[in-house]
């Protein structure tokens, strides 16, 4: 069942010179039990992204389009029921989580918080007792409820975010780049920690990272967005090995195959920076880094469309199957010319 | 690619001559007063040759940012001896300078180690006039930072001299700072975490420039990092440290490719790709060093001595796992670890080492 239905979304910042869309026609789903990957880098807009799901988007951004809890729109429902959505329905692991707790209060209570505030009747005795059970969940030690956030490791500290995002039980979990501060062994194992919540709980999580390795060996979709747009989609494993669209290939490239000898003393790397939002290039949004581009894409804003089975790409060059549309001799076809 | 050689000898005589960093037996002892002291590094013998790049890999409180640390000549080590080029890293103040003019640290977070009130130029200049080398060398200061900044890849210079780091990208400041350690003409650069700040895309380009200085220049890297990938990227030697020791070293392809250590085959099995490897999830937290375990300090950790029987870990060589202390790794250019049962099984008859033993 679909627990998160994002169409059309667009979110635009006002600028002192003028807007800035930082999110530009997104559609999304997370359904229960599924671990959906949204992968891009600073600035494309996949925090902005996240932060709208619960219209936590600061004040001043216009949105359009909708954003579906349980077929609730979150962007329009009233104060009152969106509190109640917060937390209970869906919760956020934000990006720099481990600056996120309050260094002068004890965990277990920062994770009884939202109960005692969204659950109505809830006893401290009861909430207390529960963020002991979630600890243990999260596989921290109950006896932790006492520590303060600076005696436990960043490891720690992150699945105490964790724990304080299931406090409420919600269904959908947003973590916005939970593992990246972290050493791969902790990483390793609060990905192993995410996806046994899934597993186990049936919950629907929306993993953030610009980290396409992470996603591709997590998750069961990915999208990459670029520029405030998704530019491919599919499976999570076969975006990481045979990506299609020229920026998603050059995400999955910067993570070398270890024994892989193409990345043996040569790094991959996509020189260029990404386009200022306010001054988007014409045409498809990629084409001044891309090392593919023809005339074709200078003009032509490609849309999301079909590649290959369960697969989609917005690039003039990638066919209806996933296949490039040139030749390794660079033939174009005559309408991109 | 360096050769493997049996018998590397004393401390200092590799195939290649004298190494231009040697760090011989170091150990680093932090905290007392009152608070229990830690052996974030204890005892470790590493060697970067000119032209050489080498990564020391490991997790968060392993040592390796105290021993990159003492290698800038930040930290004063307890014991052992630091050399580059054979002289001893001494303990005055022109003895630092001059040391610190020969070793150079390309920072982790290139956003917080720029001063966002100074321009480009500044930052770059700083380095070159504290140690006055446009009077040394008679060279105008600004053609010196021109340089700089081109051989970091911030090209054409004048571009980016009167910029502020809020108007630079990410991979921009990080070149900023390359070129701030390249202007006072180091031999050996110190990278921690180079790249760990950064975008994807941008880590590359950023990696791809090390290698650039390296046959360029034939400047000498020491990496510092928690990203196998990163060494198979760009390292010709890679260490692995644990808890303040080197557990295993040796040329990047051979480490990765046929890891000797159990700490190694774990570290390298979580590295997020295609699921070559069986992921060895290690439980909790790297162990801490005010309280190093006794025996092979991986022991309590270890999911070969854990297993047992099954991995074919006898008894006796698990009770020797638990209280058998190990020797250090020498200074070796050949493939070496620290671990009593790959030992076991290279000395089992009939079964060929694996690995040359250069002790």
């Amino acid at each position: 069942m679909t627990l998160l239905q994002v169409e059309d979304l667009h979110v635009t910042y006002r600028g002192g010179e003028g807007d800035v869309p930082a999110v530009r026609g997104v559609d999304l789903t997370v359904a229960e039990g599924e671990v959906v990957g949204l992968a891009g880098e600073s600035g494309c807009g996949k925090s902005t992204l996240a932060s709208t799901v619960l219209r936590l988007q600061p004040a001043g951004a216009r949105v359009t389009g909708k954003v579906l809890l349980d077929d609730e729109d979150v962007l329009t429902m009233r104060w009152g029921r969106l509190r109640a959505v917060r937390w209970a329905a869906a919760s956020v692991v934000f990006q720099g989580a481990l600056h996120s707790l309050n260094p002068l209060q004890r965990v277990g209570d920062q994770i009884a918080e939202p109960m005692l505030l969204h659950e109505p009747g809830t006893t401290r005795g009861t909430a207390a007792r529960r963020a002991a059970d979630l600890l243990e969940r999260v596989g921290l030690p109950a006896s932790r409820v006492r520590a303060y956030p600076h005696q436990l490791s960043g490891g720690q500290r992150q699945r105490v975010m964790i724990a304080m995002a299931l406090a409420c039980s919600p269904r959908l979990v947003v973590a916005d780049e939970p593992t990246t501060a972290l050493d791969v062994m902790v990483q390793a194992q609060v990905l192993d920690l995410l996806t046994g919540l899934v597993a186990d709980l049936g919950l629907g999580l929306l993993l953030i990272s610009h980290d396409l390795s992470v996603l591709g060996s997590t998750c069961d979709r990915v999208a990459v967005m670029y520029a405030g747009r998704i530019v491919e989609t599919g499976p999570g494993r076969d975006l990481f090995t045979d990506a299609r669209h020229p920026y998603a290939k050059a995400l999955a490239a910067a993570f070398p195959t270890i024994g892989d000898p193409g990345g043996r003393l040569s790094p991959a790397g996509l020189p260029g920076d990404p386009p200022d939002p306010a001054a988007l290039p014409t045409g498809c949004s990629f084409h001044p880094r891309c090392t593919v581009a023809v005339a074709a894409c200078e003009r032509r804003d490609p849309l999301l469309r079909p590649a290959g089975p369960g697969r989609s790409a917005a690039c003039l060059l990638v066919g209806e199957d996933g296949s490039p549309l040139t030749g390794t001799d660079g033939d174009v076809p005559e309408e991109l010319r | 690619m360096t050769a493997t050689t049996a018998g590397a000898g004393p401390a200092g005589a590799t195939p290649e001559g004298s190494p231009l960093l040697a760090l011989e037996d170091v150990h680093v002892v932090l905290g007392g007063h009152g608070a229990p002291s830690a052996r974030a590094v204890d005892g470790v013998h590493l060697q970067v040759r000119r032209g050489e790049i080498v990564a020391l890999a490991g997790e968060s409180g392993c040592g390796k940012t105290t021993l990159a640390r003492t290698v800038l000549g930040l930290q004063r080590p307890t014991s052992g001896r630091v050399l580059v080029d054979g002289v001893e890293l001494g303990t005055s103040r022109a003895e630092l300078r001059a040391w610190r003019r020969r070793v150079q640290l390309v920072p982790q977070d290139p956003t917080g180690s720029l001063n966002p009130r100074r321009t480009v130029y500044e930052a770059v200049a700083e380095g070159l006039r504290i140690h006055r080398i446009p009077a040394e060398t008679g060279r105008r200061e600004d053609d010196l930072v021109a340089e700089a900044l081109e051989r970091a890849g911030l090209r054409p210079a004048e571009r980016f001299v009167a910029r502020y780091p809020a108007e630079l990208s990410g991979g921009q400041r990080q070149r900023v700072l390359i070129a701030g350690a390249l202007a006072v003409g180091p031999e050996l650069l110190v990278a921690d975490e180079p790249v760990s700040s950064l975008d994807a895309s941008v880590r590359g380009t950023i990696l791809a420039l090390l290698l650039r200085l390296r046959d360029e220049l034939g400047l000498s890297v020491l990496v510092v990092t928690h990203d196998l990938g990163l060494a198979w990227n760009i390292a010709d030697r890679l260490a692995v440290m644990y808890l303040g020791r080197v557990v295993e070293a040796g040329p990047t392809e051979e480490v990765l490719a046929d890891p000797q250590h159990p700490y190694t085959q774990a570290l390298l099995s979580v590295v997020p790709e295609t699921g070559r490897l069986e992921p060895v999830v290690l439980r909790g937290e790297p162990p801490d060093a005010t309280a190093i375990p006794a025996g092979c300090r991986f022991h309590p950790r270890c999911p070969a001595l854990a297993a047992g029987p099954a991995a074919g870990v006898g008894d006796g060589l698990a009770a020797r796992c638990r209280s058998e202390a190990l020797p250090l790794l020498p200074p070796s250019a050949g493939h070496t670890a620290a671990c009593l049962l790959r030992d076991a099984e290279a000395q089992a008859p009939g079964n060929p080492a694996s690995v040359p033993d250069d002790g």
